[in-house]
C-alpha cells in the first residue's frame, strides 16, 4: 500500500487514489524508425530488480501525471517530480547517489 | 529409488518409515554439464525432466537460488485447464493439462491432479460472445469444452449466487476435465524424477552472471563458482528480466505481485473451480477444505511477495457477492508471488539473441497450469532448436507484431 | 475435573449468570467469561477432534494461540465456522457446537485414523493412491475431501454488517499490555497522534494475572490509571477488542475490531476494519508459551501453563483437581503456586533442568510442592482426559521411573516473541541463544517509505521478559518513535518493578532428550493438523530440508493456528535431524493476518446493492417502469430491450427493429462518451489521437472517427464534430468514455505537453437521445424550436438551439441507416425531454428501443461494434476502413505499428458478410473450418464471426465475420462450427444487408 506524494497536488496521496502507469523515461519512436526501435519503445523494460523511475497519474486527484524514483525492493521512495521532463531533477539524483552510490538507470547515473 | 505405493508404505510402517530415502539427491556438483537451467520450479524440473524421458539428455543440473519449488510454484491457487481461445495457447495449455491427467503415474508421485471441473462465468452480453467464441475455438483445438447456462451452472456450483443484483450469471464455459493438483507435490515428483534420471539439482546456488564466449554461453557464475554448460536454459519466472540482463539482452517482461489468499478450512461445500472475470476473482475449495482464493495483479513494479491490501479487499468483495455463504468465513492467510508479464500477456518460449541459450518465462499469472506442457515443449525447443508448441511463442513476436493476445477472451485472470 | 472454584475470576461478574448451548447441553456460565473459560467451568475440556486423525482434542491455551478449541458458532445467518473458543465472548443464548466428527464428539468413527496412524505419516498421500489412475478422482480424493475440513459450511446469508474505518495517527501502538500502555504512554507525552489497540477485551496483558508491582503499585492498579490517563489525552485513540492484524507497506496496518461478537444483533456492526495510515507502528505483542514435546502431550488435560492460571486468575476456573506441572524454565511455577494458594492438588513439579529453577522455585517448595529437576515425562496417560503421567530422566531414553495419577498436565517449554507484525514487511530475526527464542534483529528491520525501519517490538515481544526491562524499553522506544514520527522530546520517569532473577531456560525440544521412536510418534508439535516429531524426521530424512519444504511437506504450521505453538519446537526438531544451529535453519514467512479475519470484515459495506456503484442515465426510472431488460455495461446499466407483458425479450427485439424502421424509435444514447477537446493544438492533437484527419473538419460538421492503441490494435469509434474554431466534440463507446479520456490526458501530459490543448469529461452532463426512423424529422418539428430539414441539418452536420423549448444541440448522425439525429441537453433535463419525446412521437406510433435492437440494426447496415467486430487484436484494415485513415498525415497512435510485417499485410482475416445458405442464424463466435490440422493437430480455420443476429427486416440471419482474404472471395461457400451438429454453410457477401445506397438516411 504505497503512498506517493503528489508533485502537482503536493499532498500524499495513497496508491488507492493513483493508477500506476509503468516505466518512465521512455522515448516514443513513431513512423521511419526501424523495427527494432519501436519494438524497444513498445516493449522493451527494464524492470530492474532496485531503483525504478515509473509513471504514476493522481487519478483520483487532480488527474495529473508524475514520475516517481521508488527502488521495487525495499518499495523506499526518492522522491517524485513532474512528468513532463526527460530526465529526473538533479536533486532527486543527489538523493538516490547519498543512499546508493554507484547507482545508474538507463541512461541517468 | 523406491517405488511408492501403498505396499511400500506399509512396508514401512512395520519398519517405523526407516528405509525411505531422500525424496532427490543432494550432489556434489560437477564442473561441466550438457545443459543448465537456471531454476528450479515447476518448469524447471519439467523442462529438465523431458529433457531426460524425452530425448535422453540427462547431464543436466537444475540450479535454484533458494529452494525448490519455492517461488510461484508454491505460491499460486493451482488452477489447470486448457479452455484458451488462441490456437497456440491452447495447444500447449491441453498438452499441459493432458500430461497431468497421467502425471501421478509417470513420476510415480502422488500429484492429486483433480480434474474436479472449472467454469468461467460470463455476467455481461459481452461475455457471453466471448465465452461462446472460445467454446468454438475449442472445438477444433480438441479441447473438450462447453457453454453451459445458470441452471446447469446452479447445478455444479449449489453455494452460488446465480441471480446477484449487480451481475446476474448469465452462462459459463464449463471445461469438466479441468481442475486443480497439489502444488508442491507437481515440483517435488519432477524433482525426484529428475534426480533418479542421475540430474543435479543444486539447491541455495545463486547464479550471479553468465559467461560466453564468441555469442554463444559457456557456463554461468554462481555462488559456488563457474559452472561450464554447453546449453542453458532460464527458466525463473519473475527474476527473468535480471538474469537476461546478466546475459547481455533485456525482456518485453514486467515484474508485479500478484495475490492469493485461503479461508480456514470447513467440509466440502464446492466441487468445481469458479472464475468470475466480470467481478474479479476465482475460487475453489481445496482438499483441505479451505477456499482458495486468487484475485488481480498490482499494477507497479515490484519484487516482493506481497502486494497491496485494497486488492484483497476487492478480490474478497467479489467473491461474497458471487457466494454468500463465504462472508463469514475467515481468511487464514495471504500471500503474493512475483509475475512476470509480457506485451501481450503470454508466455514466452524462446530462443535468445545469446547462442545455445533459451529462455522460458512471462506466464504471468497462468504458469501453473502450463508445467507440464511448458516443460515437455521447452525441452523440445532446446533439444532439437524447436518445437511446433512454442513456435508462436519466440521473442521475435514483438517485433513483426504478430501477438498471442488471450486478453481477448479472459480478462485477466488465468 | 474442571470446574468453577468458589472465588477467584477478576475478569467475571458472578452475579451476571449467563446460559448457552454446547452440543445441545445447557451450560451455565459468568459475564466475563471467555467460551473456553465456561466450557471448563462445566467439565468439558474435550471440545473437539483433530484434523487428521480425529483425535480427542482439548482446551490448551487461553488465547488467540489456541489450536483445539474450535467450535461452530451460532446459526442460520449468524452462523460461523472454527471460531475459537478461547478468545469467544461467552454472552447469555450463545449456541455452540464441536466440530470435525461423526456421529458425536464423543464417539467419532473418524478416529479410525488415529489407529491407522503408523500407515499414515507425514506426506502419506504423495506415496499412495496413485493407481488405479481413475481412483483418485473417484474414490481416494472424495474420501479425503470429506474427512477433511474442520467447521461446517455456512448455508444461508450473512445476516450481520460489517464497516470499514480510516484512521490517521503517527504512532500506532499493538497491544494492550504494560509494555504497550507504557510506550503508548511515552509516544502520547511528545504530542503526536497515537492508537493503542489490544485484541482482548481486557488491559494489561499477563502482568495483571501474574501479579507483577509497578512503582509500589499492583499492575492492575497501575494499568486502570494509565488507561484512564490515555482516555483523558486528546491526541490518543485507544480500542480493546481490536487486534493489530497485518502490516503493510508504508506504514500502512490493519486493525480488527471484533465489535459486537459479544453482543450480537444489538444493531451495531459485527466486525470494523480499521485501515491503518501511521509513520511508527510499536508492537508490544508479548509472548505465546510454547508447549513441550513429550508423549501424549495432545491428551486433553495437557495445556500450557500459563493457560492453568489464567483461568484460574482471570475466570476463577480450575482446569483440574490434580495437576501436574512441567517445564523448563522459571514461569511455570507461578501457575504452580497459583494452583497451590487456591487449594488445588499439584502433585509434582517436573523441571528438566538438572538444577531446577531460582527463587520461584524455593518458594514452591516452600508452599509444600515436590519438585524432580533433571526429569522428563515419559508418557501421558488417558484417552480423551489426562488421568496421568509417568516420569522419567529427561536425559534418557524414556524408563518410567514412576507414575503419578493426575487431570491435568501443565506444560511450559519457554516464550515465544510475538514477531508477526515485525516481521509482516520483511524484518529480520536474531536467534537469542541464553533465553532460546528468536528476537527482532534491530540491524534488519522492515523498512518504510524513505527507507527507515518503520517498526519498533517493545517489551516481551523485543526479548524482555522482565517486566522492570520491559518498561523501560517500551518508555524509550515509544518516545524514540514518537520524535521520529515528528513529536517532540519528551521522556517519562522510569519505572522500577519487583523483578527478581530468574534461572535461565533449558531448551527442551524432545522430552527425554533420547526419546525412541515410538515415543516420538506419540510426541504432537502440531496439535490441529496432528504433526508429530517423528513427522519432521521423516521429512529430514526424505531430504526436505528447507523449513518451508518441512511446513509444506508435514503441514506444520498451517493449521488455523498458523503453527503459533508449534513453529518453533518444529524448526528445533527439524535443525537437531539436520545436525545443524536452528538460526542456520531460518524460518518461515510470518504472513497475515495474526489471526484469521472475516471475510465479510474485508468487503466491509459494499455488499449486496452497496457492491459496486451502478451509472444510472436520468431517464433510469423512467425505463425500469416501462418493462426494461437491462444489460450491464461498464459502470451502467444500459436496456437491452423494453419488453411488454406477454412478450418475450426477443419478441421485443423484432418488434422494435421492426417499428423503428418502419415509424420511430427512441434511444437512451446517454453513456455515449462526450469528450471535449479544446485548445489552439487540439487539431493536430486530435490528428496524432485518430487515423482520420480532424483538423481538416469544418465547424457545424461531423466525421466518423478511429482511435488506434500505439500498438496499432482499433481501440475506440465515435463521430467527432467541430464545435468552433478550437472545439472539438469527440463521441467515444459507452464502455469507453473513461479510458478514452484517461488515454488522451496521458499523451497529453506525458508526450506532447507543450501543446495547448484541454480535455474535459462532458458524459454524464449531457443526455443524449437517439431520434430514429422514417417519422424522426416529423417528431422534431411537431415539437418546434429547431429547423430540422435536410438543407438546415444535412447528413453528418450538427446545430445549437431548442427544441420543445429546451436548449439542444442536435447531431444528424445515424447508427442505423434510418433518418436519425442524435440530440443532446442538459442532463436536468434530460427525463423532461425524453417524456416529451414520447408523448409527441405516440401518433408516429414512437416506442423506445434498447441495445440489442440497436445492435441488429446496425448489423444490417454493416457498421462495425468496438468489441464485437474488434477484440485487440483488429486493426482498422482489417475491417475495410482504410477509407478513414489518413493518407497525408506523417503521424497518428498506432501508424508505425501498422508498418509492422505481420499487420502490412494483405494476407490477414478482413471483414465480410455472412449469409447461412438456409437462412438460419449462426452461433455466436462460430469460426470457419478450413481443411486439415496444424502442427499441433488442431484443425485449421480461415474465419470466424464477428456479429451475428436474426434481421426482423430481412427475416433471415444475417453475419458479419472476419474471412481470410474475405473481400475478394464473394460469393463462395464456407463451413462454420455449429457446436453439437455437424457445420453450417454460409456464403460471404457484402456486409451492408439492408439499404446498400443509404437512401434511408439520406432524407
Amino acid at each position: 500500500m504505497l503512498i506517493l506524494n503528489c508533485p502537482y497536488c503536493g499532498m500524499n496521496k495513497d496508491e488507492t487514489e493513483l493508477s500506476a502507469g509503468g516505466e518512465a523515461h521512455i522515448k516514443r519512436f513513431g513512423p521511419g524508425s526501424s523495427d527494432l526501435d519501436f519494438e524497444e519503445y513498445l516493449f522493451g523494460r527494464t524492470n530492474p530488480k532496485g531503483l525504478h523511475f515509473e509513471r504514476w497519474r493522481c487519478s483520483s486527484g487532480c488527474g495529473k501525471w508524475f514520475h516517481a524514483a521508488r527502488c521495487t525492493v525495499t518499495l523506499e521512495v526518492f522522491g517524485t517530480y513532474e512528468a513532463q521532463t526527460l530526465e529526473p531533477p538533479q536533486s532527486i539524483k543527489d538523493l538516490i547517489t547519498a543512499k546508493r552510490p554507484g547507482w545508474s538507470w538507463r541512461e541517468f547515473s | 529409488m523406491k517405488r511408492f505405493s501403498v505396499f511400500a508404505v506399509a512396508h514401512e510402517a512395520m519398519r517405523q518409515h526407516s528405509g525411505w530415502s531422500r525424496t532427490w539427491a543432494n550432489p556434489e556438483q560437477k564442473k561441466s554439464y550438457d545443459v543448465i537451467i537456471i531454476g528450479a520450479g515447476g518448469h524447471g524440473l519439467a523442462t529438465a525432466y523431458y529433457l531426460g524421458k524425452n530425448f535422453g539428455i540427462t547431464n543436466v543440473a537444475v540450479i535454484e537460488k533458494g529452494w525448490l519449488g519455492g517461488g510461484n510454484t508454491g505460491r499460486n491457487t493451482t488452477i489447470i485447464r486448457s479452455n484458451y481461445l488462441q490456437d497456440p495457447s491452447a495447444a500447449i495449455y491441453e498438452k499441459s493439462r493432458s500430461l497431468y491427467e497421467n502425471l501421478s503415474q509417470d513420476l510415480n508421485y502422488n500429484v492429486m491432479f483433480s480434474p474436479r471441473g472449472c467454469m468461467m462465468l460470463a455476467q455481461t452480453q459481452h461475455e457471453m460472445r466471448g465465452y461462446k467464441r472460445t467454446a468454438h475455438a475449442n472445438t477444433l483445438q480438441g479441447v473438450k469444452t462447453e457453454f453451459i447456462g445458470p441452471e446447469r451452472i446452479q447445478q455444479l456450483c449449489p453455494i452460488m449466487n446465480v441471480d446477484g443484483p449487480r451481475y446476474p450469471v448469465l452462462g459459463a464455459l464449463w471445461q469438466s476435465r479441468a481442475g486443480s493438483a497439489r502444488h508442491d507435490a507437481v515440483a517435488w515428483g519432477y524433482a525426484r524424477a529428475c534426480s533418479d534420471m542421475g540430474m543435479h539439482i543444486l539447491q541455495k546456488t545463486e547464479v550471479t552472471g553468465i559467461t560466453q564466449d564468441a555469442g554463444n554461453v559457456t557456463g554461468v557464475e554462481t555462488s559456488r563458482g563457474h559452472i561450464k554448460c554447453k546449453k542453458l536454459g532460464m527458466v525463473v519466472a519473475g527474476h527473468a528480466s535480471v538474469v537476461a540482463e546478466m546475459a547481455g539482452f533485456q525482456l518485453p517482461i514486467e515484474s508485479v505481485p500478484l495475490q492469493a489468499l485461503v479461508s480456514e478450512p470447513i467440509k466440502p461445500c464446492m466441487d468445481v473451480v469458479v472464475m468470475a472475470n466480470t467481478v474479479h476473482g476465482y475460487m475453489s475449495q481445496s482438499d483441505k477444505g479451505e477456499m482458495v482464493i486468487g484475485g488481480g495483479t498490482d499494477g507497479y513494479n515490484a519484487y516482493t511477495q506481497r502486494g497491496s491490501f485494497h486488492h484483497l479487499e476487492e478480490t474478497v468483495r467479489a467473491l461474497i457477492e458471487t457466494f454468500p455463504m463465504i462472508s463469514r468465513l475467515k481468511m487464514l492467510r495471504h500471500w503474493g508471488g512475483i509475475v512476470d508479464v509480457t506485451g501481450d500477456r503470454s508466455p514466452i518460449l524462446s530462443k535468445t539473441p545469446l547462442g545455445q541459450t533459451f529462455i522460458n518465462c512471462g506466464w504471468g499469472t497462468g504458469g501453473f497450469k502450463a508445467i507440464p506442457g511448458s516443460g515437455w515443449a521447452f525441452a523440445e525447443l532446446m533439444a532439437k532448436g524447436g518445437s511446433p508448441l512454442t513456435a508462436e511463442f519466440g521473442l521475435d513476436r514483438f517485433c513483426a507484431g504478430r501477438f498471442v493476445d488471450e486478453s481477448v477472451a479472459a480478462g485477466v485472470a488465468h | 475435573m474442571s470446574t468453577r472454584l468458589a472465588n477467584q475470576g477478576r475478569l467475571i461478574d458472578r452475579s451476571k449468570a449467563i446460559k448457552f448451548l454446547f452440543n445441545g447441553k445447557k451450560m451455565a456460565g459468568f459475564e466475563g467469561d471467555s467460551l473456553a473459560a465456561s466450557l471448563l467451568a462445566n467439565d468439558q475440556m474435550l471440545v473437539g477432534r483433530s484434523f487428521k486423525y480425529h483425535r480427542p482434542r482439548g482446551i490448551v491455551a487461553s488465547g488467540a494461540e489456541e489450536p483445539n478449541a474450535l467450535i461452530n458458532l451460532g446459526d442460520g445467518g449468524y452462523f460461523e465456522p472454527n471460531a475459537r473458543a478461547t478468545t469467544t465472548e461467552t454472552f447469555d443464548g450463545l449456541v455452540a457446537a464441536s466440530q470435525n466428527h461423526f456421529p458425536s464428539l464423543e464417539f467419532d468413527v473418524g478416529a479410525i485414523n488415529s489407529k491407522l496412524a503408523r500407515f499414515l505419516p507425514a506426506g502419506f498421500y504423495y506415496k499412495m493412491f496413485i493407481h488405479p489412475r481413475s481412483f483418485w478422482k473417484h474414490v481416494y480424493e472424495p474420501f479425503i475431501r470429506k474427512s477433511a475440513g474442520l467447521g461446517r459450511a455456512p448455508k444461508d446469508r450473512d445476516l450481520d454488517k460489517y464497516e470499514h474505518y480510516y484512521h490517521h495517527c503517527e504512532v500506532l501502538v499493538v497491544g494492550g499490555g504494560i509494555a504497550g500502555i507504557q510506550a503508548a504512554k511515552s509516544a502520547a507525552a511528545s504530542g503526536v497522534r497515537v492508537m493503542l489497540v489490544e485484541q482482548t477485551a481486557h488491559w494489561g496483558g499477563r502482568a495483571v494475572v501474574d501479579g507483577v508491582t509497578i512503582d509500589n503499585t499492583p499492575a492492575e492498579e497501575w494499568v486502570k490509571t494509565a488507561v484512564a490517563q490515555l482516555l483523558k489525552m486528546n491526541n490518543v485513540v485507544i480500542r480493546n477488542r481490536t487486534q493489530g492484524s497485518g502490516v503493510y507497506d508504508h506504514g500502512y496496518a490493519l486493525g480488527y475490531e471484533r465489535v459486537a461478537d459479544h453482543t450480537p444483533r444489538d444493531g451495531r456492526p459485527r466486525h470494523r476494519l480499521w485501515r491503518i495510515r501511521c509513520k511508527k507502528i510499536i508492537a508490544a505483542t508479548g509472548a505465546i508459551e510454547r508447549p513441550l514435546s513429550f508423549a501424549g502431550n495432545d491428551i486433553p488435560g495437557v495445556m500450557l501453563a500459563a493457560a492453568v492460571r489464567d483461568y484460574v486468575v482471570n475466570y476463577g476456573v480450575s482446569p483440574g483437581d490434580r495437576t501436574v506441572v512441567v517445564t523448563n524454565n522459571d514461569d511455570a511455577y507461578r501457575t504452580a503456586i497459583v494452583l497451590k494458594d487456591a487449594g488445588l492438588d499439584i502433585p509434582l513439579i517436573i523441571d528438566a533442568r538438572p538444577k531446577g529453577g531460582g527463587i520461584l522455585m524455593d518458594r514452591a517448595i516452600a508452599a509444600g510442592i515436590r519438585v524432580e529437576t533433571g526429569r522428563g515425562i515419559a508418557k501421558v496417560k488417558g484417552g480423551k482426559r489426562v488421568t496421568g503421567v509417568s516420569i522419567c530422566s529427561q536425559a534418557g531414553e524414556g524408563a518410567e521411573l514412576e507414575e503419578i495419577s493426575c487431570d491435568v498436565v501443565a506444560m511450559s517449554g519457554g516464550w515465544s516473541p510475538v514477531v508477526h507484525l515485525w516481521s509482516h514487511c520483511g524484518g529480520k530475526l536474531l536467534w537469542d541463544e541464553d533465553q532460546a527464542m528468536f528476537c527482532p534483529d534491530p540491524d534488519h528491520p522492515p523498512l518504510g517509505i524513505d527507507g527507515e525501519s518503520v517498526v519498533r517490538v517493545v517489551g516481551v515481544a523485543n526479548g524482555h521478559l522482565g517486566s522492570a526491562a520491559g518498561l523501560l524499553d517500551a518508555n524509550e522506544q515509544g518516545s524514540v518513535a514518537a520524535v521520529m514520527a515528528g513529536g517532540k522530546v519528551k521522556k517519562l520517569k522510569v519505572l522500577d518493578c519487583d523483578d527478581f532473577v530468574e534461572n535461565a531456560i533449558l531448551p527442551v525440544w524432545l522430552m527425554p532428550q533420547g526419546a525412541n521412536y515410538g515415543l516420538r510418534s506419540k510426541s504432537w508439535l502440531d496439535f490441529q493438523n496432528d504433526v508429530k516429531v517423528s513427522d519432521v524426521q521423516l521429512a529430514a530424512q526424505e531430504g526436505f530440508e528447507s523449513v518451508e519444504h518441512v511446513k509444506r511437506y508435514t503441514t506444520l504450521g498451517m493449521a488455523t493456528d498458523q503453527g503459533k505453538l508449534s513453529n518453533i519446537n518444529g524448526l528445533a526438531i527439524l535443525s537437531d535431524s539436520l545436525n545443524m544451529n536452528i538460526p542456520d535453519v531460518g524460518t518461515t514467512t510470518f504472513r497475515p493476518p495474526y489471526t484469521p479475519i472475516s471475510m465479510a470484515s474485508l468487503a466491509g459495506e459494499a455488499r449486496a446493492d452497496l457492491f459496486q456503484p451502478i451509472r444510472k442515465t436520468p431517464m433510469h426510472d423512467w425505463h425500469d417502469s416501462n418493462g426494461a431488460d437491462w444489460e450491464p455495461v461498464g459502470g451502467w446499466r444500459r436496456v437491452y430491450a423494453y419488453v411488454d407483458p406477454g412478450e418475450t425479450t426477443k419478441q421485443a427485439v423484432n418488434r422494435e427493429v421492426l417499428n423503428t424502421r418502419k415509424n420511430l424509435g427512441f434511444l437512451d444514447a446517454s453513456t455515449l462518451g462526450k469528450i471535449i477537446v479544446k485548445g489552439p493544438d487540439a487539431g493536430k492533437f486530435l490528428d496524432m489521437m485518430y487515423t482520420n484527419m480532424m483538423s481538416n473538419l469544418k465547424v457545424g460538421r461531423c466525421r466518423y472517427g478511429l482511435m488506434c492503441s500505439e500498438n496499432g490494435f482499433l481501440s475506440d469509434d465515435g463521430v467527432v464534430a467541430r464545435v468552433d474554431d478550437v472545439t472539438w466534440l469527440c463521441h467515444t463507446t459507452s464502455g469507453g468514455a473513461d479510458r478514452i479520456h484517461a488515454h488522451m490526458e496521458e499523451w497529453l501530459q506525458t508526450e506532447w505537453w507543450n501543446w495547448q490543448v484541454w480535455i474535459v469529461n462532458l458524459t454524464e452532463q449531457l443526455v443524449q437521445i437517439a431520434v430514429v426512423g422514417p417519422h424522426s424529422r416529423k417528431v422534431l418539428e411537431k415539437l418546434g424550436g429547431m429547423d430540422v430539414s435536410p438543407d438546415e441539418l444535412p447528413f453528418m452536420t450538427w446545430t445549437d438551439g431548442n427544441i420543445g423549448g429546451i436548449p439542444c444541440r442536435a447531431y444528424r448522425i445515424s447508427f442505423s441507416g434510418e433518418l436519425s439525429y442524435e440530440i443532446a441537453v442538459p442532463a436536468n433535463q434530460g427525463l423532461e425531454f425524453w417524456e416529451m419525446l414520447i408523448e409527441a412521437g405516440t401518433e408516429f406510433g414512437a416506442m423506445p428501443y434498447g441495445t440489442e435492437c440497436l445492435h441488429v440494426m446496425r448489423a444490417e447496415k454493416g457498421f462495425i461494434m468496438i468489441g464485437d467486430e474488434t477484440d485487440g487484436t483488429v486493426i482498422p484494415q482489417d475491417l475495410g476502413l482504410n477509407w478513414a485513415i489518413s493518407k497525408k498525415k506523417d503521424d497518428f497512435l498506432g501508424k508505425r505499428a501498422q508498418q509492422r510485417s505481420f499487420m502490412d499485410n494483405a494476407d490477414r482475416w478482413q471483414l465480410v458478410g455472412l449469409e447461412t445458405l438456409d437462412g438460419s442464424v449462426l452461433e455466436d463466435g462460430a469460426y470457419a473450418i478450413s481443411s486439415g490440422k496444424n502442427a499441433n493437430g488442431q484443425k485449421n480455420t480461415q474465419g470466424r464471426v464477428t456479429s451475428t443476429y436474426y434481421s426482423p427486416t430481412l427475416k433471415k440471419g444475417i453475419a458479419m465475420g472476419l474471412v481470410h482474404n474475405g473481400p475478394s472471395r464473394m460469393g463462395e461457400v464456407i463451413s462454420f462450427t455449429n457446436i453439437g451438429t455437424s457445420p453450417v454453410q454460409a456464403k460471404i457477401v457484402s456486409q451492408i444487408f439492408f439499404d446498400p445506397e443509404g437512401k434511408k438516411q439520406n432524407v
